[in-house]
């Protein structure tokens, strides 16, 4: 494997897993303060027993993104010195921030997690809402970063000089609302059908229903404020592409020719040598539509663009496909749900609608991916969009894919401790989280009997 | 405004070593511990680092952070030629740490315990090792940007006697700091005296191994000697640490626990004084004669002064807070203490 291609493979494989590990960790101390919320109001032990077994979780997910973000912040330099010798000063105000950001988030589940009956109630609410402001404030903050990179701003760029640089510019770069802002949402909308699928798979087991079934309808609450929220904020998002990078749109879309009235371009395959799309389905001029809200608006097509500044075609479009398919099912899903919540109370209980919530468990983290591989290989072949090639800024060191391999390895047998972790925890909910079930006694020494 | 980012560099890299390496130390110590104390010095051990260990991987984001911002061409210089110690330091930091989470975690105590117990002992030994073997390089001149084969690059760029003797002193300083920290969480007298013998015991090797550098540092033409006692203040910052050593002793001794861990941190940082103030504000020796400083290798002066100022609203919102946060714990630690072992006070 050559060098270039293992850093950026070691590169995307890092990243894949961090952000899953941290949209859990962003979002879960939501899940876990609204339960708390549930609690402090009804006094129902049940909602305090959830709240405990999410903080577990997320506690082993912060942990775990600590780890994850502490190698990336290394990787950064280790594969790519000269992006960041050139682009630290100018992009890394976020990251500064988000080092306040992310300590809050640590000292405040320290307070959290050992803060059970020895504080004021609220204030110790307080501390877990805490834990998913600030996670979501360091999401942001590093999403800005990363839209740097799509949308560079705050200097100028003369004769391969970087001058007048000004981080501030830099982080409130074009792209950073937008991609940020859909971000969220996708992380919400991912871990709402992650978490809705797991509990709704013990519902099915019929182990302590009454706990996974509170479980799963708070869940299944922000899943759905994701599922719709995802579109909407991924037309602000797709909108400004079409604006700053038209090129990843157009490779989005394997639109190849320049032309008004677009067709929105639904599957097929693309060739990017001959310049054409096979067996897909053509919605004619919503492409336009949905850039410009005008039918006939001109939509730059791939052939318009030096050859050599094309991002992989088929990738881009396979993935942005699979964002859209898996997107769409989320809605169908959100909007069943939503019906049945205001109108049949019934189906919240039968097994086809548990089923339906198991099966899109990993929905939205495919949908994650997938737009996240949009984003960053539709960038491709800058590291800097217009500026600086991803090739010209790889190390000088060479046998980078064994790197690759190790941190393949690393990241996978991570993930694969997280889930045993996670499974465990959920094993023990009979006795240690659940207060009507008999098992329950959560003091006990908690030893395998 | 270039001051008060290395100010928070230099503050980060401290707290990093002291509270971090507290924390590493508690690993090495149960490392070496016996197996008839185990258990014991795992509780003790535990109760010193728990609630704030999450807070310390921090410290070191924080001067890779200032780092790659402030003086980009130090982190990539760093991060190129130093490529593979960091991938191993790394490898500790992750193992270390999910070990240590899991190990607590895990909601079913059985045989995995043993395990991540395991993997947390070594990562615990393995990362400051090579924490102080990465600091070793940079001061150290085997860095050789000129070369042109791999071994002199990218190996014989870190890899020498030199480092490895801080690698080991830096480990030493971490289980002498640990054993420290864990004086003061100790409920009886037993377990006071069984930490207090560590504390002798780590502080010996601290005292082998800070030798054994001198030695190395002298075979290697290393002009170590020179830096440390040519001036004033190198001579001043070694003779308070060697005062530091005699007073722990005796405060030890009449068991005034307090004074014994400020003395700690204190000598730690007289030891970095001593080690770096000769060529501050270089802090990259090259073995062509050449160096990055961080006073004239920075990034453009508005990233420097935004920097600086997202470091000061930082601090402004988290010390409060995370000094809030360990009162709260030594607190409730005390009262835990009072009620479990009225009859032995400690004094």
């Amino acid at each position: 494997m050559d060098d270039f291609l293992a850093a950026r493979a070691q590169m995307a494989m890092s990243l894949g897993f961090h952000i899953i590990f941290s949209c859990v960790g962003m979002v879960m101390p939501f899940l876990m303060a609204f339960a708390h919320w549930k609690y402090l109001k009804t006094k129902n032990e049940v909602y305090k027993g959830l709240t405990k077994a999410w903080s577990k979780g997320v506690a082993i997910l912060f942990a775990t993104g600590a780890v994850s973000g502490t190698m990336l912040s290394f990787e950064l330099g280790l594969l790519w010195p000269s992006f960041m010798k050139h682009a630290g000063p100018i992009f890394g105000m976020p990251f500064s921030l988000e080092g306040t950001a992310f300590f809050i988030e640590a000292i405040a589940i320290g307070f959290f997690l050992y803060g059970w009956d020895r504080f004021n109630k609220w204030f110790h609410w307080f501390c877990g809402f805490l834990v998913g402001v600030s996670g979501l404030a360091s999401g942001i903050l590093v999403v800005a970063a990363n839209a740097w990179m799509n949308s560079p701003a705050g200097f100028d760029y003369v004769n391969g000089q970087y001058l007048n640089i000004d981080p501030i510019k830099a982080m409130f770069n074009d792209a950073w609302f937008s991609q940020a802002l859909h971000m969220t949402v996708a992380a919400f909308c991912a871990t709402g059908f992650a978490v809705a699928g797991v509990h709704a798979y013990l519902i099915l087991k019929k182990k302590n229903v009454e706990f996974h079934t509170k479980a799963f309808r708070i869940a299944a609450g922000f899943a759905l404020i994701g599922a719709f929220g995802a579109p909407l904020t991924g037309d602000t998002a797709a909108k400004s592409v079409a604006e700053r990078q038209p090129i990843k749109l157009a490779a989005m879309e394997a639109h190849f020719e320049t032309e008004k009235g677009a067709a929105f371009i639904i599957g097929g395959i693309p060739d990017e040598e001959k310049g054409e799309v096979k067996y897909a389905i053509k919605i004619p001029k919503v492409l336009s539509f949905l850039v410009s809200n005008d039918f006939n608006h001109e939509v730059k097509g791939l052939n318009d663009f030096p050859r050599d500044e094309w991002p992989p075609v088929a990738v881009v479009h396979y993935a942005f496909q699979t964002m859209i398919f898996f997107g769409v099912v989320m809605i169908i899903i959100g909007t069943i749900y939503l019906y049945s919540l205001f109108f049949k109370k019934e189906w919240l209980d039968r097994r086809w609608l548990l089923k339906t919530f198991l099966i899109a468990m990993p929905f939205g983290y495919i949908a994650l991916e997938a737009g996240w591989t949009v984003t960053e290989v539709g960038r491709q072949p800058w590291i800097i969009y217009g500026i600086m090639r991803t090739v010209d800024a790889v190390t000088p060191m060479p046998g980078i894919q064994y790197s690759f391999y190790f941190f393949t390895a690393v990241f996978f047998s991570l993930s694969l401790v997280i889930a045993f972790l996670l499974t465990r925890q959920i094993k023990m909910v009979p006795r240690l989280y659940d207060p009507n079930d008999p098992q329950f006694n959560p003091n006990a020494k908690n030893k395998k009997s | 405004m270039i001051y008060v980012v290395i100010g928070f560099l230099w503050l980060s890299i401290c707290l990093y070593v002291i509270l971090g390496g507290a924390d590493f130390g508690a690993g090495i110590v149960e490392l070496f511990t016996k197996d008839k104390n185990r258990p014991k010095t795992q509780t003790i051990m535990y109760e010193s680092i728990a609630p704030v260990w999450e807070a310390n991987h921090m410290w070191l984001i924080i001067a890779i952070v200032i780092l790659f911002v402030g003086f980009p061409e130090v982190y990539t210089t760093l991060s190129t030629y130093l490529h593979i110690p960091l991938v191993l330091m790394l490898i500790g930091i992750i193992a270390r740490g999910t070990a240590f989470t899991f190990r607590h975690y895990d909601a079913v105590k059985d045989e995995w315990q043993a395990v991540y117990t395991q993997i947390f002992y070594f990562s615990s030994l393995l990362t400051p090792f090579f924490l102080g073997l990465i600091a070793a390089a940079t001061i150290s001149r085997s860095i050789n940007p000129n070369a042109d084969n791999f071994l002199d690059l990218y190996i014989f760029s870190w890899l020498n006697w030199f480092g490895v003797a801080v690698g080991l002193f830096t480990a030493s300083i971490c289980a002498y700091l640990a054993s420290i920290f864990a004086l003061r969480e100790t409920i009886d007298r037993m377990e006071l005296s069984l930490m207090i013998k560590k504390s002798k015991q780590t502080m010996i090797f601290v005292v082998i191994t800070g030798i054994l550098v001198f030695f190395t540092a002298y075979i290697s033409d290393i002009p170590l000697v020179m830096w440390v006692f040519s001036k004033p203040l190198g001579i001043m910052a070694t003779f308070f640490a060697t005062i530091s050593l005699g007073l722990i002793l005796r405060a030890m001794h009449i068991r005034k626990l307090l004074p014994v861990r400020a003395l700690a941190g204190f000598q730690v940082i007289m030891i970095l004084v001593a080690a770096t103030y000769q060529h501050n504000p270089n802090i990259i020796l090259f073995s062509n004669g050449q160096h990055l400083s961080l006073l004239e290798h920075i990034a453009a002066p508005k990233t420097i002064s935004a920097l600086g100022w997202a470091l000061i609203l930082g601090s402004v919102f988290i010390l409060p807070f995370l000094f809030y946060l360990m009162f709260s714990f030594s607190k409730q630690r005390r009262q835990l203490k009072e009620t479990a072992k009225p009859e032995t006070p400690i004094k």
